[in-house]
């Protein structure tokens, strides 16, 4: 092992190459990895901000906030649905929003929620009819604390009074206010679909089990937990396919790059590892040392890659491409390419297995 | 004193193109415990074939050989390398020092295949390269020695795991015979100085003086 270790610090140049190719695979690991969670995370960020448990849309509309309407009467049997402690209705519209400062028909694409229970980072008690909390991504638009934005066709004023984060829905920034704002600005640009009171798009629920809701509800609703509604939004699931396939394809180049480089390391050192076998090497210690050089040299072009997606990721502005990093991320794309090194590696030791001793001996007469 | 080597009725065969050829036919052939012997004979005669067993490199295809007292006859391949690791040293024709380890470490490569002693073996290969002279080589890589100061620091490896038989394959061919004398007067000072057995193949009749005993080889038969 000490051999090995001593070949990496002392001939460095004979692993250029290899860390190189690594760590453009790392980079390129960690890129895709890192815009699958930002493309994630701004499909996602209303949903995963709710401190509930469950998402109850109504039966028909599978699932879809969107298509979703629930009206008071089958509130009242999701709140005596056994366990559950608390009911929120939920509202969203998606529009355009024009920002001051922004030309005419530069419409910056923003969804309305109307709420009751308050999502994380947001007060318990909604703001004011015709006020809402903007996500942080509005502030690369201009917004800031005060600004009037006004969405959909009739213009209808939302006044910005706050900020919250990581709230992003459909790749799109969010407003939070009071259902009666979210009605009023349903009502006046989407004449088509008003809402009438105490009707909601769904509700977020605290306590109980979906099945007790929706049978609670006579089969009127589908009750989601979290996790459930975020896999039925659209695209998401379809895009974590995709994404996962890449990096899985991307994994499996890494295997070969170590499988070939380190193959070929192997084949340049058999007379080497006949000497070292015949003075007493066991063929698993000297695949051990492949496999410590192989994981060596993955953890630099890790290393390499991670601060390069750590610096990509500060030099995107808020709002530009949606990638982000985080430790998890970076540290299971290591732990892939590691894996990957150690599967690469195992293609040499048939190789290793086989250097005969006897061949640093003037080879058997 | 039990003897450093005994070869009975050794015979190894091979197959080559559906045939059997005969390498080593019935070899019989003790080695006392300090003495050094040269094995001599043509190419093709069978004293790699004899080295290689001897030193548990290779399997005999019948017979009985014993070390230092073990009878490796029926040894697994893990139990000859284990062997290999304690038993015997070794001095390749090519020298075959590790390109980017300093002479010390090319020594420390023995201890380090098996259970570790640190310090005790960092102790002993600087005495073994004071002792062969190159003290003050000790840091330098195999490129920046001489090939009479490989050969030295070949010489030290061998000796590190304090083997009851060192064997020499052919260690004066890629050396001029000036320097092919001395290192074989070294390979004999050394021997000598730790009681230590060794065999030298070798097709060179000129350095087989430096032996107690010159045994030649034909067509795989040991001749005393």
């Amino acid at each position: 092992m000490r051999i090995a270790l001593r070949e990496l610090r002392r001939r460095p140049g004979r692993f250029v190459v290899a860390t190189a190719i690594i760590t453009l695979i790392a980079i390129l690991l960690m890129f895709l990895g890192g815009l699958l969670d930002g493309l994630t995370k701004g499909n996602t960020g209303a949903f995963r901000a709710q401190r509930a448990e469950a998402i109850v849309f109504s039966a028909t509309a599978q699932d879809s906030l969107v298509r979703s309407r629930i009206d008071a009467a089958t509130r009242r049997r999701v709140e005596g649905a056994p366990g559950v402690t608390a009911v929120g209705g939920l509202g969203s519209l998606q529009i355009g929003g024009r920002v001051p400062g922004h030309g005419p028909r530069d419409l910056v694409p923003v969804v309305l929620f109307g709420y009751e229970l308050a999502p994380r980072g947001l007060p318990a008690r909604p703001p004011e009819r015709g006020e809402a909390y903007a996500d942080e991504v509005l502030r690369s638009e201009g917004v800031r604390e005060g600004t009037v934005i006004r969405v959909g066709p009739q213009r209808t004023p939302i006044r910005v009074v706050g900020f919250v984060s990581d709230t992003e829905y459909a790749g799109q920034a969010t407003h939070w206010g009071s259902l009666e704002t979210w009605r009023a600005a349903q009502d006046a640009n989407r004449p088509g679909s008003r809402v009438g009171p105490g009707v909601t798009q769904a509700f977020v629920v605290r306590g109980g089990d979906p099945k007790a809701i929706d049978r609670a509800t006579g089969g009127a609703t589908s009750t989601l937990t979290i996790d459930e509604a975020i896999g039925k939004l659209p695209g998401v699931s379809q895009q974590q396919s995709v994404f996962n396939q890449i990096i899985g394809v991307t994994v499996v180049i890494a295997i070969v790059v170590v499988a070939l480089f380190f193959a070929l390391i192997t084949v340049e050192r058999v007379a080497l590892y006949g000497v070292l076998k015949a003075i007493g090497a066991s063929s698993g210690t000297l695949f051990a040392g492949v496999v410590l050089q192989a994981v060596v040299v993955t953890l630099v072009a890790g290393a390499a890659g991670a601060a390069a997606a750590l610096a990509l990721d500060a030099a995107i502005p808020p709002g530009g491409i949606p990638f982000t990093t985080s430790a998890g991320r970076l540290l299971a794309s290591v732990a892939f390419l590691l894996v990957a090194a150690v599967v690469g590696c195992t293609f040499s030791l048939r190789r290793v297995l086989r250097v005969d001793p006897a061949t640093a001996i003037g080879g058997a007469q | 004193m039990t003897p450093a080597l005994e070869m009975e009725a050794v015979r190894k065969v091979y197959e080559s193109g559906g045939e059997e050829v005969v390498a080593l036919d019935r070899a019989d052939l003790v080695v006392g415990s300090d003495e050094i012997v040269a094995l001599v004979g043509p190419s093709g005669s069978g004293k790699t074939t004899l080295c290689s067993i001897a030193g548990g490199i290779l399997a005999p295809t019948s017979g009985r050989v014993v070390v230092g007292g073990r009878d490796i006859s029926g040894f697994s391949a893990r139990e000859l390398t284990e062997f290999r690791r304690e038993m015997v040293g070794f001095v390749f024709q090519t020298v075959n020092l590790v390109p980017f380890l300093t002479a010390r470490e090319n020594l420390l490569v023995v201890d380090e295949l098996g259970p570790r002693t640190g310090r005790a073996a960092r102790q002993r290969a600087d005495t073994l390269l004071e002792e062969l002279g190159l003290g003050d080589r000790a840091d330098n890589l195999p490129g920046q020695l001489s090939g009479g100061q490989k050969q030295r620091v070949a010489i030290g490896r061998a000796l590190m795991n304090d083997p009851v038989l060192v064997l020499f394959d052919e260690p004066t061919s890629a050396l001029d015979t000036e320097l092919g004398e001395q290192v074989v007067g070294l390979i004999r000072q050394e021997m000598k100085a730790r009681g230590t057995a060794a065999i030298i193949v070798t097709h060179d009749e000129r350095i087989t003086h430096h032996a107690d005993r010159t045994v030649h080889i034909t067509d795989g038969r040991v001749e005393a």
